[in-house]
């Protein structure tokens, strides 16, 4: 038997499922884990819980109520049909809209112990010399920052990679719109065709694994931050 | 005209409060002085607008920074901070540390090359932050701020992490900073060592209020300085000036309001200034005319100005004495009993130790 012929729709899928929620989730997770890192607040707890959430619910509570919110009659889906045409639950955008909160955390927490981390003294100093607040961020902090980046957009984008519940309730299984590797992988299998989902199991191994490899040694050899 | 800084804040923290209401010449060095938990840190916070004091006023140079309505941003403030530590970025290298606030200075009166001479940083230019010495990670911290030509220079406890040689060191950085650039500088340390030769203004703190403030000479000589700088630096600092030197006995004279004083001879030409220290310990009194009968050297006409606190359950008391200018001394109290010393009283200082405060032998 040569080379089983896999369809490379669910990976290309998946790779721009997992790109445009990092990019998403580095917008969004970027000022709430900094207001994290510096409020005094005491909505704080509440705020972390929520970010936290996703970490210790079943996949399968996340997608229903997504799947509720998204659908047509949902606070998210409804306005969004009426504006578009179609709702969000079994599409794309849906799909982007569930992984985005479902992977938060793994970028919320990594950027809020790194901002924790490099304190109030560079802000401070950069401000001293005449930086507004937004311009020192910029400039000072994401460059002190660039490990907790790293860490969270590696987890954030490996996190969107492999989840399979929340996508399989909010996106169904729609080939070259929702179906991504995780759900291809089950299909696979489902119909006993064990080659292929052993090329696509494999495949995602390796690359996570290489991925990690790769971060850590890059966090190796940044140098070390002294102040 | 003086410009001058005017700055009152009042601030209540539990177990701690801060009450001042200054008003210093904005020129010079000004020193704040106190031990911690002073409140000079929080003083110093307050004037660079890292801490907003609930009921604050403060007005440089006829410019508002904060009243009822006003606060100014720290970034808006022209100010330059200078820490213990040295606080450089570590992503840039020395030459962008520098930059970085001058790229963000629209009224520039300083620039690079000047600074960088200035203070000798010419060798560390491209060099990144952890490979320098605390001492030179210091001066380009110091270069840092002065590139945003700060209006008032802000040094809290610089000198502190580094050791004595380091401080030798910096030391005339700081003082050819004010000589040259002519920004003033507020200086707040917990150690008076490594400040007589650049203080210009005092202020003594203790429990967030200020216990005494002006003039270096006057500060230092009031008898209500023990208790916030202790036995350790009591005494008076005198400006004099190099009058002539003595080849023969290997002295040199120094001048001051139409009193001399005789010291070892100093590597100094006649006619520049030269502080000196006495401590009130080294000051003993007389009330009759020396007859030729003692080996003190100096020996100078005084007048009992204030004498100080008595303290049933110590046996000393300072006199603050005025010799042209003041001087404190620390005698006993069976002392000041025995000579029946009464404010006015003319006496004379005996003076067995003088310390040169040096502007360092390298310069």
């Amino acid at each position: 038997m040569g080379f089983p012929l896999i369809d490379l729709e669910p990976i290309w899928l998946t790779l721009q499922l997992a790109g445009v929620t990092v990019v998403i989730l580095l917008a969004l997770g970027t000022p709430i884990a900094w207001w994290l890192a510096q409020t005094r607040s005491r909505c704080r707890v509440v705020v972390e819980a929520v970010v936290a959430l996703p970490l210790v619910l079943p996949p399968t509570v996340l997608g229903f109520y997504l799947l509720i919110l998204l659908g047509p009659h949902g606070w998210v889906g409804g306005p969004v049909q009426a504006l578009t045409g179609s709702a969000l639950s079994f599409s794309f955008a849906g799909l982007v809209f569930a992984s985005t909160l479902y992977s938060l955390p793994f970028v919320v927490q990594p950027l809020h112990s790194t901002f924790e981390s490099i304190g109030k003294v560079p802000m401070e100093t950069a401000q001293s010399l005449g930086a507004t607040r937004m311009d020192a961020f910029f400039t000072v902090i994401t460059p002190l920052a660039r490990r907790g980046y790293l860490t969270a957009v590696v987890l954030g984008f490996a996190h969107t990679l492999g989840e399979f519940g929340v996508v399989l309730m909010v996106g169904g299984n729609i080939p070259g719109k929702t179906k991504v590797i995780s759900i291809e992988i089950y299909d696979r299998v489902e119909v006993l065709e064990y080659a292929q989902a052993h090329i696509l199991s494999a495949g995602l191994l390796i690359f996570s694994f290489l991925v990690l490899v790769m971060v850590y040694s890059i966090n190796r050899k940044l140098p070390v931050q002294v102040t | 005209m003086t410009d001058l800084l005017t700055a009152k804040f009042k601030m209540d923290y539990a177990g701690f409060n801060l009450d001042v209401d200054l008003n210093l010449p904005a020129k010079g060095v000004t020193v704040v002085f106190g031990p911690s938990g002073s409140g000079k840190t929080t003083l110093l916070r307050c004037l660079a607008g890292l801490e907003r004091a609930p009921s604050g006023f403060l007005k440089l140079a006829g410019q508002v920074w904060q009243d009822e309505e006003i606060f100014l941003p720290i970034q808006e403030r022209k100010i330059g901070l200078v820490f213990q530590e040295s606080r450089l970025f570590p992503h840039l290298n020395i030459q962008e540390n520098l930059l970085y606030g001058y790229q963000r200075t629209l009224t520039r009166n300083l620039h690079l090359d000047e600074v960088v001479q200035v203070l000798d940083l010419g060798h560390l230019l491209k060099r990144r932050a952890e490979k320098l010495s605390g001492g030179e990670r210091q001066r380009v911290a110091i270069g840092r701020a002065l590139l945003t030509s700060p209006k008032l220079l802000l040094m809290d406890e610089p000198l502190a992490s580094l050791d004595m040689q380091l401080k030798a060191e910096i030391i005339p950085f700081i003082k050819r900073i004010e000589d040259e650039f002519k920004t003033p500088i507020i200086y707040v340390t917990h150690s008076m060592n490594e400040v007589l030769q650049l203080v210009d203004t005092m202020v003594i703190l203790k429990s967030g209020k200020v216990v005494n403030c002006g003039p270096v000479e006057e500060v230092f000589s009031d008898v209500r300085l023990r208790d916030a700088v202790g036995d350790e630096q009591l005494g008076a600092v005198l400006e004099t000036s190099v009058a002539e030197h003595d080849e023969e006995f290997g002295l040199t004279r120094l001048d001051f309001m139409g009193q001399a004083l005789n010291v070892p001879k100093q590597n100094i030409p006649v006619g520049q200034n030269l502080r000196v220290h006495i401590h009130s310990r080294d000051v003993s009194l007389s009330t009759a005319p020396p007859a030729g009968t003692t080996s003190v050297l100096n020996i100078l006409q005084a007048k009992v100005e204030k004498i100080g606190v008595l303290d049933p359950k110590g046996y000393s008391v300072d006199i603050e004495l005025d010799a042209g200018r003041p001087i404190l001394a620390t005698i006993t109290r069976k002392s000041l009993a025995n000579l029946n010393l009464k404010p006015g009283q003319p006496v004379y200082a005996h003076i067995k130790a003088i310390k040169m405060i040096h502007e360092s032998d390298n310069m």
